[in-house]
């Protein structure tokens, strides 16, 4: 039963008074833009998530279009990254990775195929439970297949630096999204007008972060939290941004997110890690997008423990299907789910094609479950 | 994995909170909290580490939309699962230390 405390949070939450000014000002900021459509773009599954989940979609205004990026580090991960863990599965290797990273596909094979090969993969929800495992089996190696974020990286990163046994090691797929905004706010048939940016990872960067970006791109960052009303008075601030041609960052997620955000965190983060270039999955090279272990850790680094060989992966095709997906388009906001030819039909969360119908951050994924139709339920109640 | 989720610390023990989550107790590790913490403080926990001192002010704003979510997930909700697995990330305060 819901105590009384809880329900007047409920209340003030799904209050529709307020959603319904929210929508009527997103509306006047957008029609006054003057144009249409104006474009904005978040970059992070749980937005995606919260939209879907919400029906939010069906409370903007027909010409804005809110467009998920490379929000989804499961589907960003690239396939030869999924291919180093299976073939260190197929090798013998304990692997243990985040749930959602078992069935995206590598070029032949998943870390789930692997593992009906007989490969030993085993799903954690943190790295403290992979380094659990190494500790009560020192007669294994066990690699920790990291991905995620920086917010996540950091987790990574803390772990290393607290001490891990000797039979442990990381292979790292993480991922550092501020140069993943300047990419494809550079991509010419993008054209996104602002971004709103994910307040979770802001936490750990803050949100001076993203005042050198705003500069060299003349582009204004919203930072966001998750609840709807959230979201809504997060674009409407977004498009008067757009409107007004402010180039700004404006933190509207300020109970969680500081400008010089996470100090210790941010320490540990940048000691144990360094970020190199690598290809983001179906998207780009991103200049500094990936984190790799630092020097001072390059002992743990499963990469330089163990020659990984590759060659084996390569003796079967690759689904044929895997040739229709368009994964890649829609995570570099070029195409949505429903522009896919195999959606909800060839590719089902039971048999996904994709690494976007995957995760529980992929946006095929959030479609698939919420469904293309949203509904006002819980936002107009 | 973008997300994080709030819970009230229960008790410190030097590097490790127990923390009470919707009425599920974890172990956090509180190695990249921003702040000190103390029993009574809210956390955001992403992965079983505590990344955020809640300011008291920002807690029932904080719990709201969670609290939403979790009551009224259906199955197969991502984003209830998403938060179900942030909790699941705190080591079990049962289990023996490791």
């Amino acid at each position: 039963m819901p105590t009384p405390d809880t329900q007047a949070r409920e209340l003030k939450f799904r209050d529709p008074v307020r959603a319904r000014q929210l929508a009527e000002a997103l509306a006047r900021e957008v029609s006054a833009v003057g144009r249409a459509p104006v474009q904005v773009m978040h970059v992070c599954g749980s937005h995606e998530q919260a939209i879907a989940r919400f029906g939010l979609r069906a409370a903007f205004p027909r010409d804005l279009q809110v467009i998920m990026g490379p929000g989804c580090p499961v589907c960003i991960t690239d396939m030869p990254e999924v291919d180093e863990a299976v073939a260190l599965a197929l090798e013998g290797k304990r692997v243990a990775t985040y749930g959602d990273m078992l069935r995206v596909p590598g070029t032949s094979r998943s870390l789930a195929d692997a593992q009906a090969q007989g490969g030993r993969v085993e799903v954690v929800y943190s790295v403290t439970q992979a380094v659990e495992i190494a500790a009560r089996s020192p007669e294994d190696e066990v690699v920790f297949f990291a991905t995620g974020f920086e917010t996540t990286a950091v987790a990574t990163a803390a772990a290393l630096a607290a001490g891990v046994p000797a039979n442990f090691s990381v292979l790292s797929a993480h991922k550092y999204i501020p140069p993943a905004m300047e990419i494809v706010a550079e991509m010419p048939e993008t054209r996104v007008e602002g971004f709103l940016a994910a307040g979770h990872a802001a936490a750990i960067t803050g949100s001076a972060v993203f005042d050198a970006f705003v500069a060299r791109h003349e582009i204004p960052v919203v930072i966001a939290g998750f609840e709807p009303l959230d979201i809504l008075a997060a674009l409407v601030k977004l498009v008067e941004l757009v409107k007004d041609g402010k180039a700004d960052v404006v933190n509207m997620y300020p109970r969680v997110v500081t400008r010089e955000g996470n100090k210790p965190a941010q320490a540990i983060l940048w000691k144990v890690f360094r970020p190199v270039g690598g290809r983001w999955r179906g998207i780009a090279h991103i200049p500094n997008g990936n984190l790799r272990l630092s020097d001072d850790y390059a002992h743990l680094d499963a990469r330089r423990r163990f020659r990984i060989d590759l060659s084996r992966l390569w003796d079967q095709a690759p689904p044929a299907l895997s040739a229709r997906c368009i994964c890649g388009d829609i995570m570099a906001g070029l195409k949505q789910p429903s522009d896919c030819l195999i959606f909800g039909t060839d590719c089902r969360p039971e048999t996904p094609v994709g690494a976007c119908m995957v995760s529980s951050e992929g946006s095929c994924r959030i479609w698939h479950t919420y469904g293309g139709m949203p509904d006002l339920r819980e936002v107009r109640q | 994995m973008c997300l994080g989720v709030p819970g009230k610390v229960l008790k410190v023990d030097g590097l490790e909170a127990t923390v009470d989550f919707f009425g599920v107790r974890r172990v956090l590790r509180l190695d990249v909290v921003d702040e000190p913490v103390a029993p009574g403080d809210y956390v955001l926990n992403h992965v079983g580490f505590a990344i955020r001192r809640i300011p008291p002010s920002e807690v029932e704003e904080t719990l709201a939309l969670f609290e939403a979510v979790l009551r009224y997930a259906g199955a197969g909700d991502l984003l209830a699962a998403d938060v179900r697995g942030e909790v699941a990330a705190g080591r079990d305060p049962s289990d023996a230390d490791p």
